[in-house]
């Protein structure tokens, strides 16, 4: 049966304000029909699980993972959660989706049909395509792996704790939560060689020396910039903190080393969610968007329909301006589509503006560019790439800059020729990590000449380090490496300077 | 195409374990807030249904993380409508706090400052209870036990196992039934008969004679026994039954027992009525308090209002002899009595008077009293004096106490031979 011919099946269905399973089924069908037709998505098998209030409230507990290993910090979430949700604090989210294959979505059963369409769209076509495509994820999470490492994980962590009591696996667990955000890696580590290789390699080097002999090299003088090289080698850093740990720390047990990692890995899952926010709301904004109005556009949707779609249409993408009560930050939603709305229009019908700024984008298949863009970026470079003087115009933004030594704030730039440039950057600097994590890193040196652990921060834009949290946090890095940890600030000139110590 | 699957049946307490790990972490904030929470309830409170809200500060989860109020930063936001490139704005007086977070939300530190309450359930509260209490672990278990049911005959059944069927209801039904069916065989039988009498047709004679033979057959094959007879006894389960008990509490409330005394008492008296309440299904509780006159009232006035003067103790004894007398004859009630005091009694008369009274009146009719006299002074009222000289005689104990950790030692020794009895 061709999928126009359940065009009027489907306005009957999606009329009904009442979900039923056939309703589900026929809009993940349709969706993904024209996710793929229109739209060109490429997404994982999806497996759509209507929950109640409370199945979700247990799901933003462990931040939407199926199973996680036991910790308390995960039942405090869970009474918090409660609480606000009790008190009417905090509504729950429609829906929520987990990147994993199959891509796992939980849809709450208190959504009106309308809503489950628009959430399919979003989450099991939108994310799940965002989740499959993009590079961030592709480099740094193993979908298929991920559900059964967590299962991995809780029972590892039980086991732990019935042999060696719940409260080493506890006080494990705390300190390697404190350090979670700098247990990433955010660069790919090379590969170690194999032994054939490395003989490969040195024979190679050795072949080239030989080739390349000349004795005109004997002649000239030996001096010192051999030493200073030999200096400069202990400096080597280590970005991922956990990491260094669990393999350098010179007295860990071996489970403990495994808790790191079992930590160290659920962050770097986490890791590029983090870093595509705006992106990957943007994207399945963008995409409900597109997929809903083409079903309407094709006559599977009534007009009615299409009223309560596009209240939550916007309602999602409503942005409260600084100055309204509301305002809570920018609204990665709208920034993302309003982007990506962007992108479309420049490829379609560019302006004077757009080809000076978007060479390469004006009059291009604004399908393939839409494509190019949510592979190959994460929110920096994404801001820095795409924020079109357009969007900054319709969003009015403004940048602000406020330096503690001052005794005013001031308007940086604003939405003007002048200020368009200079916006894009702020906004990207914004987003990007280095401004919510401290760059802080591991000084690799010999263990075996000292057992101490430097940290060096490196403060970007002035910053200074919480004082109580730092403390707290070095004490618990303390207790994981098992030796005394000096944490270093960097200043201006490069030179390390001594901020705290755990002995 | 995508799998759909309902999940709303599936347990939704997912987050259980995680929860129980995170009171274990709060314990001590969560002791440390009982004392209140026991003041604040009723006694029956504490045995009922519902939930406990406890107030806890956040524990903290610290990581490295930049100051908000240092830096020189820049931040863009949406909604431009006054401002040019260049424009100062000074900042409010006071520092600026948090003014310029990006959304920080729930990880702002200025945040995890607050407390917030955890609701515990009944159970978990009275295991907090009892933890605090330093409860042996054998007794907790006893205390805590759910109670224990009997199977009671509860009328019949349609279906049930052989062993349980009831012959003479079974036989009553299958005798119904063959009436009922009888009649109507027997009524169409007639009517054939009729037929057949006034009918000339030999061929239509034939058939009705065929038909009537038929229904005979059929009045001769009425099963005796079918299923549809078949009855089996059906028992229910029941609480075991367990007769009544009656709980005196007498309390001083003179102006000499302050918050300390009272709070005591309190969490006496409470231990009491759960320890009753694990044995007895139905427990009175009867309230007195005494100054210089004895005045039995409801729990609420009991605890709270305060008397001055003095006290003379004898009268709230009379008192709960007339009641006893009155209302719970001690051949259908458990009596059992605690009476806390500071020790502070008008004269030696009274404490004379009491002391026969509780030999002579009382202590045939109930079964246990017990006397706490909550002081730590080394000096010996007369009360006590008096109290001391029937001292373990059969059903009746005295102790001393002042710390609220005391209170478990305390209530474990009056109780100690009854509870190695039933343990």
């Amino acid at each position: 049966m061709s999928i126009k011919s359940k065009a009027a099946l489907s306005r009957k269905v999606f009329s009904n304000p009442h979900w039923d399973f056939d309703s589900i089924q026929l809009a993940d069908e349709i969706t993904h029909y024209y996710g793929k037709e229109y739209l060109k998505l490429d997404v994982y098998p999806n497996q759509i699980e209507v929950v109640t209030s409370e199945q979700m409230l247990d799901a933003y507990s462990l931040v939407g993972l199926p199973t996680s290993y036991p910790h308390w910090k995960f039942g405090k979430d869970f009474v918090m959660n409660q609480n606000s949700y009790r008190k009417g604090q905090m509504g729950l989210s429609y829906e929520m989706v987990i990147n994993s294959n199959p891509c796992i979505s939980y849809n709450m059963e208190n959504n009106s049909t309308c809503l489950m369409l628009l959430v399919i769209a979003h989450a099991c076509q939108g994310h799940n395509a965002f989740f499959k495509g993009n590079y961030m994820f592709r480099d740094w999470t193993m979908a298929d792996a991920i559900l059964d490492y967590m299962v991995f994980a809780r029972d590892y962590v039980l086991k732990c704790e019935e042999e060696f009591g719940y409260e080493e696996v506890e006080a494990t667990l705390d300190a390697c939560h404190a350090l979670m955000n700098l247990g990433v890696d955010k660069y790919k580590k090379p590969e170690e060689r194999s032994v054939k290789e490395e003989n490969e390699r040195l024979r190679k080097l050795v072949e080239f020396k030989r080739e390349t002999y000349n004795e005109l090299w004997k002649t000239i003088p030996s001096d010192t910039s051999s030493k200073l090289e030999e200096n400069g080698k202990g400096v080597e850093m280590e970005e991922n903190i956990l990491y260094y740990i669990e393999k350098n720390a010179p007295r860990l047990p071996v489970w403990k080393r495994e808790l790191i990692r079992i930590v160290r890995k659920v962050s770097q899952y986490f890791y590029p969610q983090s870093q595509t926010k705006v992106m990957n709301e943007g994207f399945a904004t963008f995409t409900h968007y597109h997929l809903v109005n083409k079903l309407h556009e094709e006559g599977f949707l009534e007009e009615g329909f299409m009223l309560e779609f596009l209240h939550h249409h916007s309602s999602v993408v409503f942005q409260p301006p600084y100055s309204s009560k509301y305002f809570n930050g920018l609204n990665p939603y709208t920034l993302g589509f309003n982007i990506f709305m962007d992108l479309k229009r420049i490829c379609e019908h560019p302006t004077a503006e757009d080809r000076e700024w978007f060479p390469s984008m004006a009059g291009k298949d604004w399908l393939e560019q839409f494509h190019f863009a949510m592979e190959n970026f994460r929110d920096d470079s994404f801001l820095l790439q795409y924020l079109s003087p357009k969007v900054m115009r319709d969003m009015k933004l403004f940048a602000i800059r406020d330096d503690e030594k001052e005794k005013h704030y001031e308007i940086s730039a604003i939405h003007n020729e002048r200020g368009y440039k200079k916006l894009r950057e702020y906004l990207s600097s914004q987003y990007s990590r280095s401004n919510y994590v401290p760059d802080i890193q591991v000084e690799k040196g010999d263990i075996h000449e000292s057992n101490v652990l430097k940290l060096i921060y490196n403060p970007i834009n002035n910053y200074q380090l919480n004082d109580k949290e730092a403390e707290e946090t070095l004490d618990y890095v303390r207790y994981l490496w098992g030796f005394p940890v000096h944490l270093y600030r960097k200043n201006k000139l490069g030179v390390n300077q001594l901020l705290k110590k755990s002995y | 195409m995508g799998k759909i699957i309902d999940r709303r049946k599936n347990s939704k307490g997912k987050s259980t374990s995680n929860r129980h790990r995170f009171l274990r972490r709060v314990e001590d904030q969560i002791k440390k807030a009982l004392p209140d929470l026991i003041s604040q309830e009723k006694i029956t409170d504490a045995t009922g249904g519902g939930s406990v809200r406890v107030p806890i500060k956040k524990i903290s989860e610290p990581s490295f993380r930049h100051d908000g109020r240092t830096g020189d930063k820049t931040t863009v936001r949406p909604g431009n409508d006054r401002f040019n490139e260049g424009d100062k704005i000074p900042k409010p007086p006071g520092g600026e706090g948090q003014g310029s977070g990006q959304g920080k939300g729930s990880n702002d530190p200025t945040v995890t400052e607050d407390g917030f309450t955890v609701i515990i359930s009944r159970d978990e509260f009275l295991h907090y209870f009892f933890e605090d209490l330093e409860l042996p672990n054998l007794l907790k278990k006893y205390m805590e036990q759910t109670e224990a049911t009997k199977l009671k005959r509860a009328g019949y059944s349609k279906d049930g196992s052989p062993s349980k069927l009831a012959i003479k209801t079974s036989y009553q039904q299958s005798m119904a039934r063959q009436i009922a069916i009888r009649g109507v065989l027997n009524k169409k039988k007639k009517e054939k008969e009729e037929a057949l009498e006034k009918e000339k047709n030999e061929e239509k004679r034939q058939l009705l004679l065929e038909e009537i033979k038929q229904l005979e057959l059929q009045l001769k094959n009425i099963p005796f026994f079918d299923h549809i007879d078949l009855r089996y006894k059906n028992h229910e389960p029941y609480p075991q039954p367990i007769t009544s008990a009656v709980m005196f509490c007498i309390m001083d409330v003179s102006a000499s027992m302050g918050e300390h005394e009272k709070d005591i008492a309190k969490r006496f008296f409470t231990l009491l009525y759960l320890f009753l309440t694990k044995q007895y299904k139905k427990i009175e509780i009867v309230f007195i308090r005494h100054h210089t006159v004895a005045k039995e009232v409801d729990e609420e006035e009991f605890f709270n209002s305060r008397e001055s003067g003095g006290t003379i103790v004898a009268p709230s004894l009379k008192l709960m002899n007339e009641i006893i007398d009155e209302r719970y004859s001690s051949s259908e009630w458990n009596i059992y009595c605690c009476q806390a005091s500071d020790g502070d009694a008008w004269s030696e008369r009274d404490a004379v008077e009491c002391r026969n009274m509780i030999k002579e009146t009382l202590l045939p009719k109930i079964q246990y009293m017990a006397y706490l006299e909550i002081n730590n002074s080394e000096y010996s009222s007369y009360l006590w004096q008096n109290y001391k000289a029937i001292n373990d005689e059969q059903g009746f104990s005295i102790r001393k106490i002042y710390q609220v950790s005391e209170i478990w030692p305390v209530f474990k020794g009056l109780f100690r031979k009854r509870t190695a009895e039933k343990v």
